[in-house]
C-alpha cells in the first residue's frame, strides 16, 4: 500500500514538475509576488505631501514648521499664502495635508493662551487621514513639550506614556510580511491541488487510476503529497526571505510555526481537493479555486483585522484556513507565542483539513457526470 | 446570382506546397513539397491515416494557414494574397463541423447566413433547400448541442451550405458518426455535386469512403503518394485479392494463419471467411486442407495496405502472447466471466442504458456495437466499477459490482477511450507507475516492465514522452499499461479510433493472441469491420441492445432477397431502420 | 458574388456575432451569474467585511487603587465607542491577557494617580498596544490620546479655565468628516472587483471558441477579424456596465458613501475602466487560446495586483518607486483615483482628467495589442 501511495506521488511530481511552463508558474510568481507585494503593502507612511500656510511671521511658528520639515514622513511641496489656494491643492491630491497657522499664533503662544493649529487633511482616504494626523499629532505634542519645559509651564494633570510590544516602532511590514507568507503559500497550494483531479478527468486518466486497486485513501493520500510538500518546500523559501531579507524577527519556535503550517497545509490541500473533484472540467476547478481564494484572503484578517468585521461575517471566517494560520504565523513571528498559546489556532485547521478530505475522497467515486 | 469567369478549369491547385510546425524547438514537417489539382465537379478524396497532414491540407486551401513553401490557388485566387476572398466564395467544413452548441438549429444557420452575407430575401428560400436536404426540418427549435452525431454533421453541412460555394472542404466529416448517417451524408454530397455542380474535397480515414470518391489524393507522412480515380489504384491488386474460406477452422484463426503467411500482404476476416491479398496464393502448408480459395475484386484499402506495407515494412506478429492471464485459462469455459442482468442507467430522466442483459464466456471476444451515444461507454463504465448501476445487476469475474467492485478491479484491465495516458510522462515513466498501481515491486515488476517494452515493441521509445508519440504508439502503450497486472479479463474502449489501418490491424493481431492465451476481451468499436473480429457482439442503439449474437447470426438476420449476404455495416443499417424513428 | 460585396456587409455580420454571443449569455447563465451575482456578493461581502474602523477594542484597564479621580479618567473610556474596556486587578492579569489575544491594549494607572492628579503633578499614565498590527496599534493609540485630550479639556472646562496646551490641533478631515473607512474602501472595492469580473468575463470567450473548434468555422467566413473582437467586446461591455451600475447603485444606497460628482461622469469613467478591463481579458485569452492557462494567467494578473497595487488600501505614496512605477501598469490604479474622487470629493477635473486619460490609454493599448495578436489564421 506505501509503495503504491509513493508510486503516485511521484507521478503527480513528475506530471507536475517536467512541464518546464508548470514549474516556472508554480515557483516563480509567488517569489516576484512575495518581493512586490512585501515592499508594496505598507500601511506606514512616508513622504506624505503637504502645503504649509503660515500666516505668522514669528519663531515659534517657524519652530513649530521646522519639526515638519525635519520628519522623514512629511515632504512639503508647496508653500502657499491665501486661503484659496487651498482647495485646488487638496482637491486634485497634490497634498494630503495642509498646516495651517494663523496669524495670531506666535503672540497667543507668548501670552500663554492656547494656540489653535489648523490641519487639513484630506479624508478621501480615512485610514490614510487618520495616519497623517497622528505623525502631525506627534510632532505637535513634541514641540508642546519642548515649549512647556523652556517656558517653565505646568504640565498636563495626566500625561500618557505609550508603548507597542512585540513591534516597538511599529513598522507594518512586519505585520504584512508573515500575512504574505500565509497567502502566497495558500495560493500555491490551491493551484497546484485545485485542478489535479479536474485535469486527470477531463483527460480520461482518472477512470484509468479508479480501476486500479488504488483505493480512494490512497488516491487522496498520493494526490494530497505534492500539494503539501511543494507548500512546505515553497513556506519555507519564503520564510527565509522574511527573516533574512526583510529582517522580520523570528521570536517563537521553529517547531510551532512547521506544525501550524502543516496544518494549514493540510486543510488548503484538502479544500483544494475537495474543489478539484467536485468539478468536471478544469474550468470549473479554476473557477471554484477562485471562489474559495479571494474571499479567504480578504476575510483572512491579513489587511483588515477580523475584529473590525460584522458578527455574521466574523462567524464566516471560522470556515476560513487562513484566518487561523495567520495567528499562528504573526504569534510565532512576532510574539515568540508559545505552542499552548496557539492551540486553540490549530486544531480548527485540523478539523477542517480531515473533513474536507475525507469529502474529497468520497466524491472521487461518488461524482459523476 | 452571376459567377466570375472561370479562370481555367481547376478549382483548386497546391504547387509544391510545404508546412512545418515549430513547437518550442522541435520543428514538425506537417507537408512536403505536395502538388495536386481538383477540376471542377466531383468529389475528391484526401485519403491517409492519421498525421498524415489531411487537415493541414484542408486548413491552408482555407486560407487558415500559411504556406511556408509553394503557392495555393483557389478558384483563381491566390490564397496567401487574398484569404478573405476565397473565404468568401468557398464552405468549409471543420472536424468539429464548427457548431455553436448551445444556439438552435435555427439560430446556427441565422448566425452563419449573417456571417456570409446572405440577404434576408434569399433566406427563406435557402433554409427551405437545406432543411429538406439534411431533413432537420422538424428540429429547427432544438439546441445544437441536443442533436445526435449525424444530425450534428448534417447541421455542421447546411451551415457552410447558406451561401451555395463553388468549392466544398469537408474535413473528416464521418468521424465518429454511425454509418446510417454516413449514408445520408454521402447521399446528399452526391446531390450537390450533381444538382450545384459544386466541388467537394473531403478528406476521410474510412478506406472504403474512397470507393465513392471521383478521383483520391493519398497523403502518408505529409507526401502525396499517389493521386488519381480510386478504380486505377485498386487496379494494381487485381489478381492479388482473394476470399478464403474453410469449414474446420475459426476465421479468427485462418485470419492469423493466413497473414503469417509468405507474400501475404493482408488478411481481414470478411462475411465468414477472410479476404487475403497475398502475392503468393498458394504457398505450402498454409491453407487447411478443407480451404476454399476465390479470386475476389480488388478493392481500394487492398492497395493502400499494400502502399503503406511497403512504406513502414510491415512486422509480423504471431502466437499466443507470453506472460498474460495464466490465471484463467484452466477454468471451465462454460462459466460466464461477465454477466449482466438488466442493466440500466439513468441521467436524470435520460436513460442512457436500458435493460441490458449479456453474458460473456471467458476467452470470448466480446463486442460492444453502436454510434457515439448509444450507451457503450456507459455499459462499460458500469462494468468496470466506474459507475454504479442505477438497476439491475452486474457480475464481473464472479463479483457482483454493486458490493466487491474493488475485488473485480484487481481482476479487470481498462483501456480507455483516447488511450488516457500520463502525457507528460515517458513511456517508462508510466509504465512504472501503473506497475506499483497494481502492486508490483522490485523484481518482478522490473520484469514485467521489460515484457512490456519488448512484447509492445516500446523500447525504442521507452524514454520518449507519450505525448509526443504517434497515435499508433499510444495505443500500444495503453494497452501495455492495461496488462501490468496480467488481467483476466479486458475491456477496451474504442480502441482503434483515430488510428490508420495499419495500427488497427496489428492491434487486432494483438487482441487475437490475448484471447487465445485465455484473456477474456470485452471492446468496443465503431468501425463496423472490425465487429468481425469478434466472437460475439451486441448492437446497442439509444442505449438498448437491438441484436446479440454471433457476426454471422446478426447478419443473416438483415439477410433479404435483395442482399443476401449483407456487410457487417449493411446489417447494422438495416437493424437501426427497422427502429421507431426518433420523434421531433 | 464578389468580394467587395461581401466585405460591404459589415454590419449584418457584425450584428449576428452579438445576437449570437448574447444569445449564448443567456443560455449559459456562468456568464451572467459573473456579471450581475459576483458583484453584489464580493461587494456585499467585502463591503462589511473589509473595515479599519476599529470599534468597541477591548482593553485592559489595571487601576489599582481606585479613586475618584481614576474613575473620572477611566470613564472617558467606558464612554467612549472606540473602547471596551476589561477592568483587570494587576499587570501580571493584563499582560497574560494581552499575549492571549484577549485584549488589544492596556491602560494601567499608577497606585498614586490620584494622589499625583490632585498634587497638582503630572500623573503618568501607561499605555501598552499590540505592535503586531501596527496600523491597527497606531489606530489605538490614536483613539487613546483623543480620549485622553477630551478628558483634559473636559477637566480644565469644568475647572473654569481653559486647557494648558500651548498649541492645540484643530483636525479638520475634508470629504470624510467622520472618518468611514467604508466611503474610501467601497469605492475602491469597486475597481478591484470589477477588474476581475472584466477579466473573467473575457478572458475565457475566446479560448473557448479555440477550444470547441468553432473558431476556425468563424474564420472561413467572410468576416474580418475586428469584426470578431467587436463581437465579442459589445456584448460583455455591456453585461459589464449592468454590473458595475448595479455596484455603483449598492454603494450609495447600501453602504451609504457620498456621491459628490456627477453620475455622468462616473458613467463614462466607468466605462473607459471596463473597456481596459476587458481588453486585458480579450488579450490574455488572445494570447492563451487554451481556458486553463487564460485562467491562470487570469487570477495571477488581475486581483491580487488589483487589491495590493492599486492604492485601493495600500497608500501608493509610501511605496518605492520601483514598485511606484509598476502601479502604472495596473488599470484599477487610475479608476480607484477616479472612484474615490468623484464619490468623496466631487467633480475634480485636474484628477480625473488625467487618470481617465490613462484609462483611454491603456484600453487602446490592450486592443491594439489583441489587433496584433489575432490574424485571420490558426497559427
Amino acid at each position: 500500500m506505501f509503495k503504491r501511495i509513493i508510486a503516485l506521488a511521484v507521478k503527480e511530481f513528475l506530471a507536475l514538475l517536467k512541464d518546464k511552463k508548470s514549474r516556472f508558474v508554480i515557483i516563480v510568481p509567488p517569489l516576484v509576488q512575495l518581493f512586490v507585494f512585501s515592499y508594496a503593502a505598507t500601511y506606514d507612511l512616508n513622504r506624505v505631501p503637504y502645503a504649509v500656510y503660515n500666516e505668522d511671521r514669528g519663531v515659534a511658528a517657524r519652530n513649530l514648521l521646522a519639526g515638519f520639515q525635519g520628519s522623514k514622513n512629511f515632504r512639503r511641496v508647496a508653500r502657499i499664502d491665501r486661503s484659496g489656494q487651498i482647495a485646488p491643492l487638496i482637491d486634485r491630491k497634490q497634498v494630503l495635508l495642509v498646516v495651517h497657522i494663523g496669524p495670531q499664533f506666535s503672540r497667543d503662544l507668548a501670552l500663554g493662551r492656547p494656540a489653535p493649529l489648523q490641519l487639513l487633511v484630506d479624508g478621501r482616504n480615512s485610514n490614510t487621514a487618520m495616519l497623517t494626523l497622528n505623525y502631525a499629532r506627534d510632532i505637535v505634542d513634541h514641540f508642546n513639550r519642548r515649549w512647556s519645559a523652556a517656558h517653565q509651564l505646568a504640565p498636563p494633570p495626566v500625561r500618557l506614556d505609550i508603548r507597542a510590544w512585540f513591534n516597538p516602532n511599529l513598522v507594518s511590514r512586519w505585520f504584512i510580511v508573515p500575512g504574505i507568507v500565509g497567502l502566497l503559500t495558500l495560493v500555491v497550494a490551491i493551484m497546484v491541488t485545485s485542478l489535479s483531479v479536474a485535469r486527470e478527468r477531463e483527460q480520461g486518466t482518472f477512470d484509468q487510476l479508479l480501476v486500479t486497486p488504488l483505493r480512494p485513501t490512497e488516491i487522496l493520500i498520493g494526490k494530497a503529497l505534492p500539494g503539501f510538500l511543494i507548500g512546505l518546500f515553497e513556506a519555507s523559501l519564503i520564510m527565509m526571505a522574511a527573516v533574512f531579507w526583510f529582517a522580520i524577527p523570528m521570536r517563537g519556535r521553529l517547531l510551532v510555526l512547521y506544525l501550524g503550517l502543516a496544518l494549514f497545509l493540510l486543510s488548503v490541500v484538502g479544500v483544494g481537493l475537495m474543489i478539484s473533484s467536485l468539478s468536471v472540467t478544469q474550468q470549473q476547478g479554476l473557477l471554484g479555486a477562485f471562489l474559495f481564494t479571494v474571499p479567504a484572503i480578504i476575510l483572512s484578517g491579513f489587511a483588515t483585522p477580523i475584529a473590525n468585521m460584522p458578527r455574521a461575517v466574523q462567524y464566516l471566517t471560522l470556515l476560513n484556513p487562513l484566518r487561523y494560520f495567520m495567528v499562528v504565523l504573526r504569534g510565532v513571528f512576532l510574539e515568540g507565542a508559545p505552542f499552548s498559546q496557539l492551540a486553540h489556532q490549530l486544531w480548527p485547521m485540523a478539523l477542517i483539513g480531515v473533513t474536507s478530505l475525507m469529502l474529497a475522497g468520497w466524491l472521487f467515486r461518488h461524482r459523476m457526470y | 446570382m452571376t459567377r466570375p469567369r472561370e479562370p481555367g478549369a481547376v478549382v483548386l491547385e497546391f504547387r509544391d506546397v510545404g508546412k512545418t510546425f515549430h513547437a518550442g524547438k522541435r520543428a514538425v514537417v506537417a507537408l512536403r513539397q505536395v502538388a495536386f489539382t481538383l477540376r471542377p465537379g466531383g468529389v475528391t478524396g484526401l485519403i491517409g491515416p492519421d498525421g498524415a497532414g489531411k487537415t493541414t491540407v484542408m486548413r491552408l486551401a482555407a486560407g487558415l494557414l500559411a504556406a511556408d513553401a509553394g503557392q495555393i490557388t483557389v478558384l483563381g485566387l491566390d490564397v496567401a494574397r487574398d484569404a478573405l476572398a476565397v473565404q468568401a466564395a468557398i464552405g468549409y467544413m471543420p472536424q468539429r463541423f464548427g457548431l455553436y452548441e448551445d444556439l438552435t438549429v435555427q439560430e446556427n444557420l441565422d448566425l452563419y447566413a449573417d456571417l456570409q452575407g446572405v440577404s434576408h430575401g434569399e433566406r427563406a428560400q435557402r433554409y427551405r433547400e437545406l432543411m429538406h436536404m439534411t431533413g432537420l426540418a422538424p428540429f429547427t427549435t432544438r439546441l445544437a448541442a441536443r442533436l445526435s452525431g449525424g444530425m450534428k454533421q448534417k447541421l455542421g453541412l447546411a451551415c457552410t451550405l447558406v451561401r451555395a460555394p463553388r468549392l466544398l472542404l469537408l474535413d473528416e466529416p464521418t468521424v465518429g458518426v454511425d454509418p446510417v448517417s454516413r449514408r445520408e451524408l454521402w447521399r446528399i454530397i452526391d446531390r450537390l455535386v450533381e444538382q450545384e455542380g459544386m466541388s467537394v474535397l473531403l478528406s476521410t480515414a474510412y478506406l472504403d469512403e474512397a470507393e465513392r470518391c471521383g478521383q483520391v489524393v493519398l497523403l502518408h507522412q505529409g507526401d502525396v503518394l499517389q493521386q488519381g480515380a480510386p478504380g486505377a489504384l485498386s487496379e494494381r491488386m487485381a489478381g492479388r485479392s482473394y476470399q478464403v474460406t474453410a469449414a474446420g477452422i475459426k476465421p479468427r484463426a485462418l485470419q492469423q494463419r493466413l497473414a503469417a503467411a509468405p507474400g501475404a500482404i493482408d488478411a481481414v476476416i470478411h462475411g465468414d471467411g477472410v479476404r487475403w491479398v497475398t502475392d503468393q496464393p498458394a504457398p505450402e502448408g498454409v491453407l487447411p486442407p478443407d480451404a476454399r480459395v476465390t479470386a475476389a475484386a480488388p478493392r481500394f484499402e487492398d492497395s493502400f495496405i499494400a502502399l503503406l506495407q511497403t512504406l513502414d515494412g510491415g512486422r509480423r506478429i504471431e502466437g499466443p502472447m507470453a506472460g498474460v492471464a495464466a490465471a484463467g485459462v484452466k477454468a471451465a469455459p462454460a462459466a460466464p466471466v461477465i454477466e449482466v442482468r438488466r442493466a440500466q442507467r439513468r441521467f436524470g430522466d435520460f436513460y442512457a442504458v436500458r435493460d441490458v442483459s449479456f453474458d460473456v464466456a471467458q476467452g470470448e471476444v466480446f463486442g460492444l456495437l453502436g454510434a457515439n451515444g448509444a450507451g457503450k461507454s456507459t455499459t462499460f463504465r458500469m462494468l468496470c466499477g466506474l459507475l454504479p448501476a442505477s438497476a439491475g445487476s452486474l457480475r464481473v469475474a464472479g463479483v457482483d459490482l454493486r458490493h466487491a467492485a474493488a475485488a473485480a478491479r484487481a481482476r479487470i484491465g481498462y483501456m480507455s477511450q483516447k488511450f488516457s495516458l500520463y502525457g507528460n510522462l515517458t513511456v517508462r515513466q508510466n509504465l512504472k507507475f501503473f506497475s506499483s498501481a497494481y502492486n508490483l515491486t522490485g523484481k518482478p515488476r522490473e520484469a514485467r516492465i521489460a515484457w512490456a517494452l519488448e512484447e509492445f515493441d516500446l523500447a525504442a521509445q521507452a524514454e520518449a514522452v507519450s505525448l509526443d508519440l504517434p497515435l499508433g504508439y499510444k495505443q500500444r502503450l495503453a494497452l501495455a499499461c492495461a496488462l501490468m497486472h496480467g488481467p483476466g479479463i479486458l475491456f477496451l474502449d474504442e480502441p482503434t479510433s483515430g488510428v490508420d489501418p495499419l495500427a488497427r490491424r496489428e492491434f487486432w493481431r494483438r487482441i487475437n493472441r490475448l484471447a487465445e492465451s485465455g484473456v477474456t476481451v470485452m471492446v468496443t468499436t465503431h468501425f463496423m469491420e472490425e465487429a468481425e473480429y469478434c466472437d460475439r457482439l451486441a448492437i446497442m442503439a439509444a442505449g438498448e441492445i437491438l441484436a446479440l449474437g454471433a457476426p454471422a447470426e446478426i447478419k443473416a438476420r438483415a439477410a433479404s432477397a435483395a442482399n443476401p449476404t449483407p456487410s457487417m455495416e449493411e446489417a447494422f443499417i438495416a437493424l437501426i431502420e427497422a427502429q421507431p424513428v426518433e420523434a421531433a | 458574388m464578389t468580394t467587395s460585396a461581401a466585405r460591404g456587409g459589415w454590419r449584418m455580420r457584425l450584428r449576428g456575432l452579438i445576437r449570437k454571443e448574447f444569445r449564448q449569455i443567456v443560455r449559459d447563465p456562468s456568464s451572467i451569474a459573473i456579471a450581475f451575482l459576483m458583484p453584489v456578493a464580493l461587494l456585499l461581502l467585502f463591503g462589511y467585511g473589509i473595515s479599519l474602523d476599529a470599534e468597541e477594542v477591548p482593553v485592559a484597564l489595571v487601576a489599582p487603587q481606585p479613586s475618584a479621580a481614576s474613575a473620572s479618567f477611566t470613564s472617558a473610556f467606558y464612554g467612549s465607542r472606540y473602547f471596551a474596556p476589561r477592568p483587570m486587578p494587576d499587570m501580571a492579569a493584563a499582560e497574560a491577557a494581552l499575549m492571549a489575544g484577549r485584549v488589544d491594549g492596556i491602560i494601567r494607572l499608577q497606585g498614586n494617580f490620584a494622589r499625583r492628579l490632585e498634587g497638582g503633578g503630572s500623573a503618568p499614565v501607561q499605555v501598552i498596544v499590540n505592535g503586531v498590527d501596527a496600523n491597527n496599534a497606531r489606530m489605538i493609540s490614536g483613539y487613546v490620546q483623543s480620549t485622553w485630550a477630551n478628558w483634559l479639556a473636559q477637566r480644565a472646562q469644568a475647572a473654569g479655565g481653559e486647557l494648558d496646551m500651548p498649541v492645540q490641533v484643530e483636525p479638520r478631515i475634508w470629504f470624510n468628516g467622520e472618518m468611514r473607512s467604508r466611503n474610501f474602501l467601497v469605492p475602491g472595492l469597486i475597481a478591484v472587483i470589477m477588474t476581475l469580473i472584466g477579466a473573467l468575463l473575457t478572458a475565457l470567450v475566446m479560448a473557448r471558441e479555440w477550444e470547441r473548434g468553432t473558431m476556425e468555422a468563424l474564420m472561413v467566413t467572410p468576416v474580418a477579424i475586428r469584426e470578431i473582437l467587436l463581437g465579442k467586446l459589445i456584448p460583455y461591455f455591456v453585461l459589464g456596465t449592468g454590473g458595475m451600475l448595479l455596484a455603483v447603485g449598492m454603494a450609495v444606497f447600501l453602504f451609504d458613501v457620498p456621491l459628490r460628482g456627477s453620475l455622468w461622469v462616473l458613467l463614462i469613467c466607468s466605462s473607459l475602466f471596463l473597456l481596459a478591463a476587458l481588453g486585458m481579458g480579450l488579450l490574455i485569452s488572445t494570447i492563451a487560446r487554451n481556458q486553463f492557462v487564460a485562467g491562470q494567467v487570469a487570477i495571477i494578473a488581475t486581483f491580487l495586483p488589483a487589491f495590493i497595487l492599486s492604492g485601493f488600501i495600500f497608500d501608493i505614496g509610501s511605496m518605492p518607486w520601483a514598485l511606484r512605477g509598476i502601479t502604472h501598469l495596473i488599470a484599477a490604479r487610475y479608476f480607484v483615483a477616479i472612484l474615490q474622487t468623484v464619490f468623496l470629493a466631487g467633480d475634480v477635473w485636474p484628477v480625473i482628467l488625467p487618470n481617465a486619460l490613462a484609462l483611454l490609454l491603456m484600453a487602446a493599448l490592450f486592443f491594439g495589442l489583441v489587433r496584433r495578436n489575432s490574424r485571420k489564421r490558426l497559427e
